[in-house]
């Protein structure tokens, strides 16, 4: 399918989620729905990074909160439409992803993953430190009560977080299927081999890294104006962080439909069950499903489906045998890396 | 001809270890030279070096006429300079087909030859008839054996279409026939222009092959010059039987 | 902010005393991280584990918190020892360490906090012992005996360690595991089995580490999460895996931090660390006193 029609089916297919909602007449509806919506663009986001080309981010929080923050900035001066703040944050959010990427992306990813884990903390130290957008005691952001075609502004907010989805769904569609993708592809499986096959691996990275935090930036700007309060610690926590990595990988990381098929899974069931349970129990419930996932069904979701219709066409009984043998490489086929040949 | 490759004084240390100490080696354009040496001799660090996969602290490398030291792997890559790894180190996730794709969509395309689609499908098949593998080409390479890997690893060094093309052990566990195969690849590939540097074990192979041969041990060069001459040099036969 | 000599000595003091606390908080990571090349993120989590068992304990029985801390060590090598043991069979075996073994460490993390939050609630929790009150005074030098004690016993648990590590036959092969993997083969060594001793002390240090981070200030499941950045630094700049090496990153940190907290004021403090980072890894990756 090329690129066009499948973005006409992506938003037909929001159009109809959006009539739905309204049809229901309950606006609950679209509140619950923009979080999710927000998630589907999260964790696709992370994927594009995460999934296609290996390296771990855990500074979701941090991106999302800068683009959270920018908003809020921005709002103190004077306010703009959201769409205008979804730019905004996005560039921002991908120029800091860019920087962090050029300092610690010529490592190995570990110390990507690290630096993006400590992100988080050092952003809600410079938050804390601004007066101008609420320092420690947080920010308060007004919503306007309608906004003219839509009635109430839930709706409108929760159309624009759809129509981010959709481009977070394209783009990532996009970056899977072209040249960037192999090459991305190539850096997970073995970084050495794809230099030498020509992959210019650092700058793909930071290709990745730059697109993937401005998603992610670009999810948190309409964020101040749907909660109405924005705090530091909450928004710079780590619910964000493993929220996008279970859903990745719950869903599957190797294509666009695994995050999607998470963050719809794992965002409804949470919005479900913060009626009944309290947040807390909630992520508990995800980071248990994230620890079971990553030891059990590696491959997510899409994984098992991939293997059930496998196994249901292979006429032989000894395939999946042979499968399992040849996905255990022998231990020692790596040896010590960097050790003296 | 003029000299292809030129390596002057190079040096490579470990910590203490000194696994690389002062080599100098000219290749000319369209030699076949063999390099050998026994296991730690510092063969697989010197085409790392060369390659870009590691850093030399000391010396530098010249390639088709510009000093290539500091350039990324992947410069050196699309400048022409082509290698196989000792150990095969195959994309896992992607097939045969775009095993052997992505040399031709990042080095070959990078230098501006732009191809169609169908055009780079062919390619892949043919580089892969090459090597036996056509009849895989929709495999994954956990499905492959060693020996298989081996060739695959060759093929995606030729997809890099490379002025120079380094085997870094190639042959390892082939059978008499199969090793035929890959020397008369190699062969044609030399034939058709291309400078080639065998790294190899297997006497016979390296013999048959080699125009020139080169002998590392300890990480230094102990000899250089024709086949039938450097085995006749005492030196050589004390580092081999000594060991 | 007016600058004074003793504003900046105590500073200093306080810094080199804190910097042995991080010491003690850092050398899992060193051991983990540095040697076994197992990017344990969550050790932090592990860390509040150890204040809240030193919490819960201190609180029903009235031991000290380092007698406690001693007590249980056992149980958090027993507990490293199992988390090795699915961390090898799950990712290591099968080569996906990078990403789903980074992700499960992050889980882990996750749930401890989470499980903390849940059981303790997000009130700050403290422990009671005779030296947690009294500060000594040397002139105009303030020696908070609060800071001085976990400091001193860090040191010696460091100590130890780096005997252990260097002396005994055990702590040769923990050495050499991540070098040359065959050598021990070839010695009839098991490397998984001296992995995962080795992870299990390096678990058990979150235990120590815990009683003193309790016994410094007052913790509440989070307070975890500035560790994060702070201890990655100090194991990078102290030269991954170097326990004297980890001492010294700690004390520098610690300096650095104290000074910022003294003349910027302490809300700044945690970005220091995660400058000090960034720095490292952009500059020189291989730590101070790199090989």
């Amino acid at each position: 399918m090329r690129t066009i029609p499948f973005l006409i089916i992506c938003l037909a297919v929001g159009a109809a989620v959006f009539a739905g909602a309204i049809a229901s007449g309950n606006d609950y509806l679209f509140f619950a729905g923009y979080v999710v919506m927000q998630y589907i663009v999260l964790a696709t986001a992370w994927n594009i990074l995460g999934g296609y080309c290996g390296y771990v981010n855990f500074g979701t929080a941090g991106f999302f909160g800068i683009g959270a923050y920018v908003t809020v900035a921005i709002h103190q001066w004077h306010p703009l439409p959201i769409p205008l703040l979804v730019l905004i944050g996005g560039v921002v959010s991908a120029v800091i992803g860019y920087g962090m990427g050029y300092l610690t992306l010529r490592l190995r990813g570990a110390f990507f993953a690290i630096a993006t884990l400590a992100l988080a903390v050092v952003l809600e130290t410079l938050v804390v430190n601004w007066d101008y957008v609420g320092g420690s005691r947080g920010a308060y952001i007004v919503r306007p009560e309608a906004i003219a075609p839509f009635g109430s502004y839930i709706r409108y907010m929760f159309m624009i977080m759809m129509l981010l989805a959709v481009a977070a769904l394209t783009v990532a569609r996009l970056v899977e299927r072209s040249r960037l993708g192999y090459g991305l592809a190539t850096i997970r499986d073995d970084e050495l081999a794809a230099e030498a096959a020509g992959v210019p691996t650092l700058r793909l990275k930071l290709i990745a890294t730059t697109i993937s935090g401005a998603l992610m930036g670009m999810a948190g700007a309409p964020f101040p104006y749907y909660i109405g309060y924005l705090q530091p610690d909450s928004t710079f926590g780590f619910d964000y962080a493993v929220n996008a990595i279970a859903m990745s990988l719950i869903g599957g990381t190797t294509s666009w439909v695994g995050p999607l098929i998470g963050a719809v899974l794992l965002g409804s069931l949470q919005q479900l069950a913060t009626v009944t349970i309290s947040s807390a129990v909630n992520l508990l419930i995800v980071g248990l499903l994230l620890v079971f996932f990553v030891i059990v069904a590696p491959n997510g979701i899409l994984g098992l489906i991939h293997k059930y219709w496998q196994h249901k066409s292979d006429d032989f009984v000894g395939r999946r045998r042979v499968d399992l043998e040849a996905a255990a490489p022998a231990p020692a086929a790596d040896g010590a890396p960097g050790a003296p040949p | 001809m003029s000299d292809l490759l030129e390596v002057a004084n190079l040096g490579k240390r470990f910590g203490g270890f000194v696994a690389l100490d002062n080599i100098a080696l000219s290749v000319r354009a369209g030699e076949r030279l063999g390099l050998i040496g026994p296991n730690g001799s510092g063969k697989s660090t010197l085409v790392n070096c060369i390659c870009g996969t590691l850093r030399n602290e000391q010396g530098s490398v010249r390639f088709d006429g510009r000093v290539i030291d500091g350039l990324p792997a992947h410069r050196r890559t699309r400048l022409g300079l082509a290698r196989s790894f000792q150990l095969p180190r195959p994309f896992v996730s992607l097939s045969l087909m775009d095993n052997v794709r992505i040399p031709l969509l990042y080095t070959v395309e990078a230098r501006g030859a732009h191809r169609a689609g169908a055009a780079i499908d062919d390619h892949c098949h043919r580089l892969l008839r090459e090597v036996g593998l056509e009849a895989k080409a929709r495999a994954l390479p956990r499905d492959l054996t060693q020996v298989e890997m081996r060739k695959l690893e060759l093929a995606r060094a030729m997809a890099a279409e490379p002025k120079l093309l380094i085997a870094d052990e190639a042959m390892a566990g082939l059978t008499h026939s199969e090793i035929e195969d890959i020397l008369a690849l190699l062969v044609r590939l030399n034939e058709q222009g291309v400078t080639v540097i065998l790294i190899e074990h297997i006497m016979r192979a390296v013999m048959s092959f080699s125009r020139r041969l080169v002998v590392l041990v300890s990480g230094r060069k102990i000899a250089d010059g024709l086949p039938e001459e450097v085995m006749r040099d005492p030196e050589v036969e004390r580092a081999y039987l000594g060991q | 902010m007016i600058f004074s000599f003793d504003l900046l000595i105590n500073a200093i003091v306080s810094g080199i005393l804190i910097g042995g606390f991080y010491a003690a908080v850092t050398c899992g990571v060193s051991l983990s991280f540095g040697i076994l090349d197992i990017v344990n993120i969550a050790q932090p989590a592990f860390i509040i584990l150890g204040s809240y068992v030193a919490y819960t304990l201190n609180a029903s029985l009235g031991l000290d918190p380092i007698v406690i801390s001693i007590i249980v060590l056992p149980a958090f090598y027993l507990l490293g020892a199992v988390i090795y043991q699915i961390y090898y069979l799950a990712f290591e075996r099968r080569g996906q360490e990078s990403l789903r073994g980074l992700a499960f460490f992050f889980g882990l993390l996750f749930i401890t906090e989470v499980t903390l939050v849940l059981y303790f609630g997000v009130d700050y929790r403290y422990v009671q012992a005779a030296y947690i009150g009294p500060t000594w005074h040397f002139g105009a030098i303030d020696v908070p005996l609060r800071i001085l004690v976990p400091c001193l016993v860090s040191l010696l648990m460091i100590a130890v360690l780096q005997l252990l590590l260097t002396r005994s036959f055990i702590g040769r092969a923990i050495m050499a595991v991540a070098q040359d993997q065959l050598a021990l083969r070839l010695m009839a060594v098991d490397p998984v089995r001296i992995k995962r001793i080795a992870f299990g002390i390096s678990i058990a240090t979150a235990s120590l580490a815990g009683a003193f981070l309790i016994i410094i200030q007052p913790v509440e499941p989070s307070v975890g999460r500035e560790y994060i950045g702070r201890v990655f630094a100090i194991c990078v700049l102290g030269g991954m895996g170097s326990l004297p090496g980890t001492v010294i990153a700690a004390m520098l940190i610690g300096i650095v931090e104290s000074l910022t907290a003294t003349f910027y004021g302490p809300s700044w403090a945690p970005a220091v660390s995660f400058g000090i980072l960034l720095l490292t890894l952009a500059v020189r990756p291989a730590g101070l006193l790199g090989r």
